[in-house]
């Protein structure tokens, strides 16, 4: 048997990223990863939550975070999870067409994600003078909210790679479970941002 | 199987022949020679933990080496084939429910002397004496703010009654050890200020130590706890208190000295009531047990260390700082003579004075 | 593709063929020699610490350079040694105990290996540029984060790259054993140094990401002005500690539990004996896992934490006691009734027993809070973790090399000076760390570079020095020993110590595809299983077919090399923005290979039937 008569099977089977062996351990392993990762943010909430009330000046929480903002960055965010699910879904039916056209939406909407934190980011920097190093506070929270916006960063550049891969050659038992871990990354990114929302933005607000 | 026990019996013959002749360690330095209420509760708690843990012990080395003689392989027994046993539900059942059991025992009074250690209740009720200590790279800064006293590198407390001290660090992590009256607390950068407490049974200098690594000469940033009677305590402060930074000495060279110490090392350096600085506080400088914590206390090595205190404490702040000979000469004539205190470390009943 | 078999010819091709292997087996052999060098370097680092102590008032070196010598010696035996040696034998065993063909990651795995390797490298390349680390292995802020020069910058650096690689070493094994188990082999049947590796792969997991960001907020700290550690900006110092020590006390885990799962094995073979109580030692390891996140406080009982606090985590330490115990009075039970064979490896087992008894003793008497006011940070501190970690893990690692040296290397290391190596190192070690329980009670802080005459130090510390060298001179026979082996000694057979485990039914050293057919696992100790019912091998579970081997690769090496270029950017970048560019090269080579990693694909190659049964019983 050839490679490619394993990895392009007469009848797809319905759950494609986890036909073969490489599969399963790829889905395995990448949840073992977001276990190590859910760690590390953790780590860093945890930093947060140690330095928040280390502020300088008039640089609050209170006084810098804008909900509205945040807000819609939470709806394009949670929406781009919402259309992963999609894209998963069309997947399992084998139909690669409609799941490239939903990771297309997914990739946008992290775009939209990313644009409006870079936004924020310039806001502060600029308008408030507000920085990394201005203060204890400072360090932790672009830290924190960096690093899942990097995470972010990464996804986006994870899934367009894919999208461009395998354009042509259509959906197989190879890139089936890459597809369906890098869509569990951006889950989990999701996820993430939730925390953030609540304990930095949220919290940061009423606290 | 002889030839086992015979190899390990010299090994231990000679641990045992080791610590008899180490002893428990040197006077006011040991934590084996408690002097103090924190020592000896900890020293009590070490013993508990030590017979359990010792009992212990025994019993695996029982087993051990009976398992180790009855059940060696002997000769033609190489074919033989023994019981594969599974395990044993009660076997297994004592040894777990026993440590337990033994743990048990010796969480209570672990439990208990960690608060009672952190017991603060004696200090609101009769305003014991409060010293705010402070951590420096490498020394150490003792402020008395009631008594509004400051002093460096010796720290003086009367016996038989609670000091409470409030420990930060003004540079790195530093923790503070007299290991024959209490057990340490580390002084942090920052504001998580610590708090702990010396009670000390007998006059006597004791050493102290910094036990958190905390640069170069972490290892050279030594202190002395002097314990002396309340009234002699109470001598000591009032002492202090009148200490006038303005007095002009006695001698020719140190006068020209105190000129010499205004104009370099002012600076760094208070003679008086001063919270703590870039450098020690000199107030009493002629009493103190040692130069820098560690140098014995006479001209020739204060004079040495003006001129190039780096080769004494490598990495200290004092580094590079330009007297001349006959300038540091001066400095040290008028420093010794700032004894302004009849109590000093060697007037301490059964010390160790200034060794 | 049928160029499967790797032709070795010359030392070129040899070369080429490690870097670029993604053979568990060469992996493991790379593992053990970078891990052995490491541990050379180390151990010589501890000499020069115990000359310079071995008596008072000693200038043998400066302070500074004392405190990058403690600093280097703790980092490199703990990240540089113990752990990538640890991983040496997790590769060279794990893999034939499950009665798999490889790792699930193989790329990965030899991914995990170069970024350890070039981590290593980069963190003691600052020997030869002005200065090593010198905070201590703990690096504590604010002394690490204020310590002048580029020491510190290669500690954050050079083990956020090696921390990358154990974390990927460790869901590499976890998905191994979890999917990738022979037929038959149920979790209940694997031999307990399996049992280890996976426990301790699920501590790597979730203790490294919390190095890895107390490493982040140092090197921003350092590198690029923020203020975590920085109490005059509102930073808090002792957040360093909690994450420096939420990763380092189940790192104490990491270290020790394979070594158990080690000892368990050897117990069992050489006791001719099923290991007693299986079931609790498998439960006890998932204990002391578990109860290992929630002591890290322990290490900082005087940094402030009051009482309710410290009793918490007192009591929480004690507790650990008790699966370690169970694990004791199993091995003992386990000889209880055997036939006990004083084979060498059997002979480092039987030499931890005392010695970590009394490292455990210590270790709950260190537990008991308020009495830890005295310990920490002591001499008698140096010595119990020197018991656990030399008595556990050292002598463990000996124990299980000379085990499994026949299945790593094909001979048996030779036993006579087999046991010529064990006795100087193990009286050697008692000398040099017993009598430090007592240094330390008597008044000596750890990390200190000298003391004085006239402190009662004097005679403790010589014979602590002296105990050193003997320890030394024990390592010099065991390297002897591996050298005469490989000249003199013939080659070993399949089961040398009448095995109990699977990988005794394949040839001393096993062919590249490990088994010819998966075999079929009907119990705990499959081979004993079967040798007791008259058989000679393990039966099969498949009929003979094509195997699926993964293809070499040179990018884990060019990914880690990235990485390792970057890493010197880092540092520099400080002192000269140009520096800047070495980054983006790294980081350039980085991606790339990465790139190069998804975009290529690499369906790896079939051994065919026809050529196993050529190769007859499947020896290379």
């Amino acid at each position: 048997m050839s490679h490619d008569d394993v990895l392009n099977p007469k009848h797809m089977p319905h759950d494609p990223e986890k036909a073969t062996l490489e599969g399963k351990n790829k889905f395995v392993g990448f949840w073992m990863f977001l276990g190590g990762e859910t760690v590390l943010f953790a780590s860093l909430f945890g930093t947060y939550l140690a330095l928040s009330g280390s502020t300088s000046g008039d640089n609050t929480p209170e006084n810098l975070f804008g909900l509205e903002l945040v807000f819609i960055m939470t709806m394009l965010l949670l929406t781009s999870s919402l259309t992963s699910v999609y894209a998963m879904y069309h997947m399992k039916n084998h139909d690669f067409k409609k799941m490239q056209l939903w990771l297309g939406v997914t990739v946008l909407l992290g775009l939209g994600f990313l644009g409006c934190e870079i936004y924020e980011f310039y806001h502060y920097i600029h308008e408030y003078g507000f920085t990394f190093r201005s203060s204890a506070f400072g360090s932790g929270f672009y830290t924190l909210v960096g690093f899942h916006g990097g995470h972010v960063l990464f996804g986006l550049f994870w899934i367009t790679s894919l999208m461009i891969r395998n354009q042509k050659r259509g959906l197989n038992l190879y890139n089936a479970p890459k597809f369906y871990i890098s869509s569990l990354y951006w889950h989990f990114i999701d996820v993430v941002w939730v925390f953030i929302f609540t304990v930095v933005y949220l919290l940061g607000k009423v606290g | 199987m002889r030839g086992w026990m015979g190899k390990l019996r010299p090994v231990f013959i000679f641990s045992v022949l080791v610590l008899f002749l180490a002893g428990c360690g040197e006077e006011n330095l040991s934590a084996l020679k408690p002097k103090g209420y924190g020592a000896d509760l900890l020293l009590d708690l070490m013993v508990i933990s030590l017979a359990i843990m010792t009992f212990v012990f025994v019993v695996v080395m029982a087993i051990y080496i009976f398992v180790l003689i009855r059940y060696r392989r002997k000769k033609g027994e190489e074919n033989y084939i023994p019981k594969q046993t599974e395990g044993n539900k009660s076997l297994e059942i004592i040894w777990t429910v026993i440590p337990v059991l033994l743990l048990l025992i010796l969480a209570v009074p672990t439990v208990q002397a960690t608060f009672d250690l952190a017991d603060e209740k004696p200090r609101e009720e009769d305003g014991s004496i409060t010293v705010e200590v402070t951590g420096n790279q490498y020394w150490w800064h003792f402020n008395y703010p009631d008594q509004e006293i400051s002093t460096s590198q010796d720290l003086y407390i009367p016996t038989g009654e609670r000091v409470y001290l409030d420990m930060k660090s003004s540079d790195v992590i530093h923790s503070f050890w007299v290991p024959s009256i209490a057990g340490k607390m580390d002084t942090n950068p920052g504001d998580n200020e610590n708090t702990m407490y010396l009670e000390a049974y007998e006059e006597g200098v004791y050493w102290g130590h910094c036990a958190e690594l905390c640069g170069q000469s972490h290892s050279l940033m030594d202190f002395r706890v002097v314990a002396v009677s309340s009234e002699e305590y109470d001598q000591w402060v009032s002492d202090m208190q009148n200490i006038d930074p303005e007095a002009t000495p006695e001698t020719a060279s140190a006068k020209d000295g105190k000129k010499a110490f205004e104009n370099s090392c002012m600076g760094c350096h208070a003679i008086g009531n001063s919270p703590a600085g870039v450098g020690p506080n000199l107030s009493n400088f002629g009493n103190r047990t040692k130069i820098a914590g560690i140098l014995d206390h006479n001209k020739e090595n204060l004079v040495d260390w003006i001129m190039d205190p780096d080769q004494f404490k490598p990495g200290n702040k004092m580094e590079g700082y330009n007297v001349s000979e006959k300038e540091a000469q001066q400095i040290a004539d008028y420093l010794m003579q700032l004894d302004h205190s009849e109590v000093t470390p060697d007037s301490v009943n059964g010390s160790s004075g200034k060794k | 593709m049928s160029n499967a078999i790797v032709q070795q010819r010359g030392i070129g091709a040899m070369i080429w063929d490690y870097i670029t292997t993604v053979d568990h087996k060469k992996i493991a052999h790379l593992y053990l020699v970078a891990g052995g060098l490491f541990f050379l370097i180390g151990g010589l680092e501890a000499l020069i610490i115990r000359i310079q102590l071995m008596q008072p008032d000693s200038n043998f070196i400066s302070a500074g350079l004392y405190n990058e010598m403690i600093t280097m010696h703790g980092t490199t035996m703990i990240f540089l040694a113990a752990m990538p040696l640890i991983f040496a034998l997790m590769n060279a065993v794990v893999p034939l105990q499950i009665g798999a063909r490889d790792v699930a990651f193989p790329f990965l795995n030899s991914l995990g290996f170069w970024l350890f390797l070039f981590g290593g490298l980069l963190l003691n390349v600052s020997w030869f540029t002005g200065g090593a680390p010198d905070a201590g292995w703990t690096n504590y802020a604010p002394l690490s984060s204020t310590s002048p020069g580029h020491g510190v910058d290669y500690y954050v650096m050079g083990l956020q790259i090696a921390g990358a690689g154990t974390l990927i070493g460790g869901i590499n094994f976890l998905v191994t054993i979890i999917n990738m188990r022979a037929p038959g082999m149920t979790y209940m049947r694997m031999p307990l140094f399996t049992w280890t590796t996976f426990i301790t792969s699920v501590l790597i997991l979730f203790a490294f990401p919390a190095l890895t960001v107390g490493l982040f907020l140092m090197m921003f700290d350092r590198m690029f002005g923020s203020a975590f550690f920085d109490v005059t900006a509102g930073g808090n110092a002792i957040i360093w500690e909690h994450l420096f020590w939420i990763f380092g006390h189940p790192e104490v885990y990491i270290l020790i539990l394979p070594v158990f799962g080690a000892f368990s094995d050897i117990f069992s073979t050489f006791s001719k004996k099923r290991l007693f109580g299986y079931s609790a030692m498998v439960f006890a390891t998932v204990l002391i896992g578990f109860l290992g996140f929630m002591v890290w406080a322990h290490h900082m009982f005087t940094v402030g934490l009051g009482p309710i606090a410290n009793s918490i985590f007192a009591v929480s330490t004690m507790a650990i006691a008790v699966p370690t115990g169970i694990k004791i009075f199993n091995w003992l039970f386990t000889m209880w009734g055997g036939s006990i064979k004083l084979s060498v490896a059997m002979l480092w087992a039987l030499g931890f027993i005392p010695t970590f008894t009394i490292g455990g003793m210590t270790g709950v008497m260190l537990g008991s809070a308020a009495a830890d006011y005295q310990y920490h940070d002591t001499y008698f501190v140096v010595a119990h973790f020197h018991y656990v970690i030399v008595g556990g893990t050292v002598f463990g690692l000996f124990a299980a090399m000379h085990y499994w040296w026949p299945k790593m290397f094909g001979k048996v290391l030779n036993e006579k000076l087999g046991h010529l190596g064990f006795w100087p190192f193990f009286i050697g070690f008692h000398l040099t760390f017993f009598i430090q329980h007592f240094l330390g009670l008597m008044g000596m802080p750890r990390r200190y570079w000298t003391y004085f005459e006239g402190q009662g130090l004097a005679t403790g510390n010589l014979i602590s020095t002296i105990g050193a060298f003997l320890m030394a001179i024990g390592t010099l026979v065991f390297l002897y020993n591996v050298v005469y082996t490989a000249i003199k000694e013939p080659k070993a057979s399949a089961d040398p110590w009448d095995g109990r485990t699977l990988e005794w039914s394949l040839p001393s050293a096993p062919p590249f595809y490990n088994f010819k057919q998966t075999p079929l696992v009907r119990g705990l100790d499959p081979l004993w299983i079967e040798k007791m019912e008259g058989r000679k091998g393990i039966t099969p579970a498949e009929p003979l077919g094509d195997i699926h081997m993964p293809n070499g690769s040179i990018l884990p090496f060019l990914m880690s090399m990235g990485l390792f270029i970057a890493g010197f950017g880092f540092i520099y970048q400080v002192d000269n923005k140009l520096w800047f560019i070495a980054v983006a090269v790294g980081m350039g080579l980085f991606f790339a290979s990465m790139f190069t990693r998804s975009f290529k694909d690499d369906l790896g190659y079939h051994i065919h039937k026809e050529d196993l049964i050529e190769k007859g019983d499947g020896k290379e």
